[in-house]
């Protein structure tokens, strides 16, 4: 089954998707676990860490939440570039212009009287950045016929470039340029957010909102109609009088846009300025999180989710167990290649028995 | 070896594509499957070929009982498929592919299988050269090397569906003869197939199916009136040749030339006017595909001028063409004319109107099932296009055909439909013609297009040879002008 041929969620494709689902979590449990084994930790204690550390208080569940927002803003982007059958790496630098974008915009609103215009503004930058960013990208694949994988991992390279570039020169903080990034931000450029949880509900209205979006753009309009066709056979396509050029580029800048909003709420709502990190390797992430979720819009979110905690529950993990502090990232490798294995068994077995996973639908 | 069906179920939902089918194939026979289109012939042959797992039922081999999983199993067995595109490695040479799944890869055994190709090739009067490229190959010889492929890895039953399409009357012939051949050699051979004279040349026995059941088997001599009651509800009847009455020209081209398939196009001098239906006829891939690509938009022209009524096209792109009333539907179904992966609905939402934002889909429903109920096409609104039968899939593509398009180009528009259908598509594309419509369609038949073309074109080497009126003209001239002798 190609990426394309996800329909809508009928019943028995959500029991499917449970299937699924429930295997790879089981994959990934026994490849965590063996993992942890010869790491020499208690698996059981593990796991009460990492559920403990994520979702243990509400401090804890708001760290979360910082993570599932651009997780799920950056899934949603990606949706559409999957339907068309893109693989869009470069989504990673695209979070990071959107990022770019947004800082440029909060400088030229330092000593403004209207702080809160340039807040608004900056996530029309954003969008702005990380859509142009993906353009470029779509545009090596369209006109020049540079696979999109390695047009996008360029692309990241350079906009990582960028910013340490920015970070170290231009904008540097008066005196000492460090890692630590750019000057912090005044407190009336700051997305609004909960004191005690430092956590902006504006941040989870918009990933909220990219999803309902994303669900409704996919469902029912001609937009999302002909990504889906185009995925399917390009080719064919033109026949129906669609130009499969101009929807590819289409797609990467919804996904540019999405992860433009990202990397705008990571410089906003969370770290207050720009760092060289500022992208958290989100946008890897949410390769994956899409794919485990089988494509499908309603699911991302809580795929995300599942991420997120995981994310966060390991990071005081190897504290402690008194383990190495790389072991959170062992995890982490560990489950992108159970949710790689898997997808890859799905993908095979669906070619072999092409016949059969239609059976479903045909009912 | 004998190979016996007993019972054989393939449900697809609540669709029954095989609802209990029986069948014995001998050693030395040659075995038609015969049935309307949808009937269930493809499945039956896919479920014995292991490419897919039945519902129920058994199936043994010299009495033993086997389940197959696989292709691979099944060829283990000694039963073996050639699907109607073979999926060769175009890169590869003829040699290349005929190794494939043979060797080992141990040690380098070319020399050992060219010599192992070569007799095995004339044994059956092929024509085929270990170096070339498959990419170069027609579809004949493509079947041809699949056929030799099959049978060296020891192949004992092999099945064949529609065969002869797209392929030249010789390479039919030869094919015929090979597959004589082989059954006098001991090895079985199942046919499916739309046209009874070939099975009435062919085969020793005939199963007829319909809608997944078998409504009867018969020894050669065949009794044709009653293999057609066995195979439809009603009997068709042919649709003859309308007097048109042609108009103004809608479609023109001077000198164009074009590169493209095998031939390209050469020096393309044509006029067709309004309400005429003009068949072109010629070898598979002698430049008649490349000519209705032309006059589409699908591809541009190196040189030369196309017109439609009166405006040229050059440099238009096929949505302009479009836009002018040109509808092109090609023959390579799931290739260039459906999307696989979606639904009957989800293409006719793709045809309807394209400014709106959002897609009706109460209205693409509708859509759907009133064309499907009209084309009686067996399969349902939700139903992804590329669980549809061959046959199937080829009327989908014709009820996408819009209302009063000026010009229909049609490439084999019948090709893999049934002789029940095939009539009906034409008494159906005569009510286009009535309104003015000129269809120009190309067909490996001869008899169909003298049946129902005004004008007959007769394409070789990418050239037009010939330039005819269908009254003046006869299937001996014709003949002759495919095989280039003029
Ligand atoms: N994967 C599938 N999912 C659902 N229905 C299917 C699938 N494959 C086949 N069918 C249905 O099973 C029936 C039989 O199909 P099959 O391809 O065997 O017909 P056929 O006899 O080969 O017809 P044709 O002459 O048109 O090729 C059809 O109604 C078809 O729609
Ligand atoms: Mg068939």
């Amino acid at each position: 089954m190609t990426m394309a041929q996800i329909t809508s969620p009928g019943p028995a494709q959500l029991l499917k998707f449970v299937r699924e689902f429930g295997l790879t979590l089981t994959v990934v449990v026994l490849f965590t676990t063996l993992v942890l084994l010869i790491a020499g930790a208690p698996p059981l204690d593990a796991y009460f860490y990492i559920l403990k550390g994520s979702l243990g208080s509400w401090v804890k569940i708001s760290h979360v939440l910082k993570t599932w927002v651009p997780l799920t803003l950056c899934g949603a982007g990606l949706l559409y570039t999957f339907r068309i059958g893109l693989w869009n790496i470069g989504i990673e630098g695209q979070v990071m212009m959107g990022a770019v974008f947004a800082t440029l915009t909060l400088r030229l609103g330092l000593n403004s009287q209207w702080p809160m215009w340039f807040l608004g503004l900056s996530f029309a930058a954003a969008a702005l950045g990380g859509g142009l960013w993906a353009l470029i990208a779509g545009f090596l694949k369209t006109k020049g016929g540079v696979n999109e994988i390695f047009a996008g991992l360029g692309m990241n390279f350079v906009a990582q470039g960028l910013i340490l570039w920015l970070i170290f020169g231009p904008w540097k903080r008066p005196g000492v340029a460090s890692m630590s990034g750019t000057e912090i931000f005044p407190q009336s450029l700051w997305l609004p957010y909960i004191s005690s949880l430092r956590l902006s509900p504006a941040a989870i209205a918009l990933a909220v909102t990219a999803v309902l979006i994303t669900a409704v753009m996919l469902r029912y309009s001609r937009i999302g109609l002909c990504l889906k066709a185009i995925g399917g056979n390009s080719q064919a396509c033109v026949l129906y009088g669609l130009t499969p050029t101009h929807f590819m580029l289409l797609a990467m800048m919804f996904a540019g846009g999405f992860a433009g909003i990202a990397g705008c709420l990571q410089v906003s709502g969370v770290y207050h300025r720009l760092l060289p990190a500022i992208s958290s390797n989100y946008g890897y992430l949410a390769l994956l999180v899409v794919m485990l979720s089988n494509y499908n819009v309603w699911v991302v979110p809580f795929v995300a989710f599942f991420f997120a905690c995981l994310n966060v529950g390991s990071i005081q993990l190897p504290m402690m167990l008194q383990l190495d502090s790389s072991l959170a990232g062992v995890i982490q490798g560990a489950l992108v290649l159970a949710t790689l294995a898997v997808s890859a068994w799905r993908g095979r077995r669906a070619k072999i028995f092409e016949a059969q996973t239609q059976e479903a639908v045909a009912k | 070896m004998r190979v016996e069906l007993e019972n054989i179920h393939k449900h697809y939902g609540s669709v029954r594509a095989n609802d209990g089918v029986d069948l014995s194939v001998q050693g030395g026979e040659i075995h038609g499957i015969l049935g309307e289109n949808g009937a269930g012939k493809s499945t039956l042959m896919k479920v014995l070929s292991g490419y897919i797992r039945k519902t129920a039922g058994t199936i043994t081999v010299d009495g033993r009982q086997v389940e197959f999983r696989s292709p691979g199993k099944a060829s283990e067995c000694g039963i073996g498929m050639l699907y109607q595109d073979p999926l060769d490695f175009l890169n590869l040479s003829v040699l290349d592919n005929f190794m494939l799944g043979q060797v080992s890869g141990l040690k380098n055994e070319r020399e050992y299988y060219r010599r192992k190709l070569l007799p095995l090739s004339t044994h059956f009067n092929f024509n085929l050269d270990p170096n070339s490229p498959v990419s170069r190959l027609t579809i004949g010889e493509r079947q041809q090397l699949e056929i030799l492929r099959l049978l060296s890895i020891g192949i004992k039953v092999l099945i064949l569906d529609e065969p002869t399409t797209g392929i030249s009357e010789i390479q039919k012939q030869t094919l015929f003869a090979a597959l004589k051949q082989l059954a006098r050699e001991g090895k079985s051979v199942l046919l499916i197939s739309h046209k009874l004279e070939d099975t009435q040349v062919l085969c020793n026995r005939v199963t007829v199916l319909r809608r997944g059941k078998v409504t009867g088997h018969m020894e050669a001599p065949f009794d044709t009136r009653q293999l057609l009651d066995q195979m439809f509800d009603q009997l068709p009847t042919p649709p003859s040749r309308l007097k048109a009455s042609p108009g103004d020209t809608i479609l023109s081209m001077s000198d164009v030339v074009s590169t493209g398939g095998r031939t390209g196009l050469q020096k393309c001098n044509i006029l067709v006017r309004k309400g005429e239906v003009v068949g072109l006829a010629g070898l598979e891939g002698s430049g008649q595909g490349v000519f209705l690509r032309v006059a589409s938009g699908m591809s541009r022209p190196k040189s030369g001028i196309v017109e439609v009524d009166g405006r040229s096209m050059i440099g238009k792109s096929h949505r302009e063409f479009k836009d002018a009333g040109v509808t092109f539907v090609p023959t390579s179904r799931l290739e260039e004319g459906l999307v696989p992966g979606l639904d009957i609905t989800e293409h006719f939402a793709l045809n309807a109107r394209k400014t709106r934002f959002f897609v009706r889909w109460s209205n693409a429903l509708s859509a759907a099932k009133e064309k499907i109920e009209m084309f009686r096409i067996s399969g349902r609104p939700r139903s992804p296009v590329q669980s549809l039968s061959g046959g199937n899939q080829q009327r989908l593509l014709l009820s996408f055909l819009p209302e009063a398009p000026r010009l229909l180009l049609l490439e084999n528009p019948t090709r893999g439909l049934d002789v029940e259908s095939a009539h009906w598509v034409w008494r159906h594309l005569q009510t286009y013609t009535a309104r003015n419509t000129s269809i120009v369609f190309s067909s490996a038949e001869l008899d169909e297009i003298v049946m129902v073309a005004d004008r007959i074109l007769v394409f070789f080497d990418g050239k037009i040879v010939k330039d005819v009126r269908a009254e003046d003209t006869d299937s001996r001239e014709l003949g002759r002008a495919i095989a280039g002798e003029i």
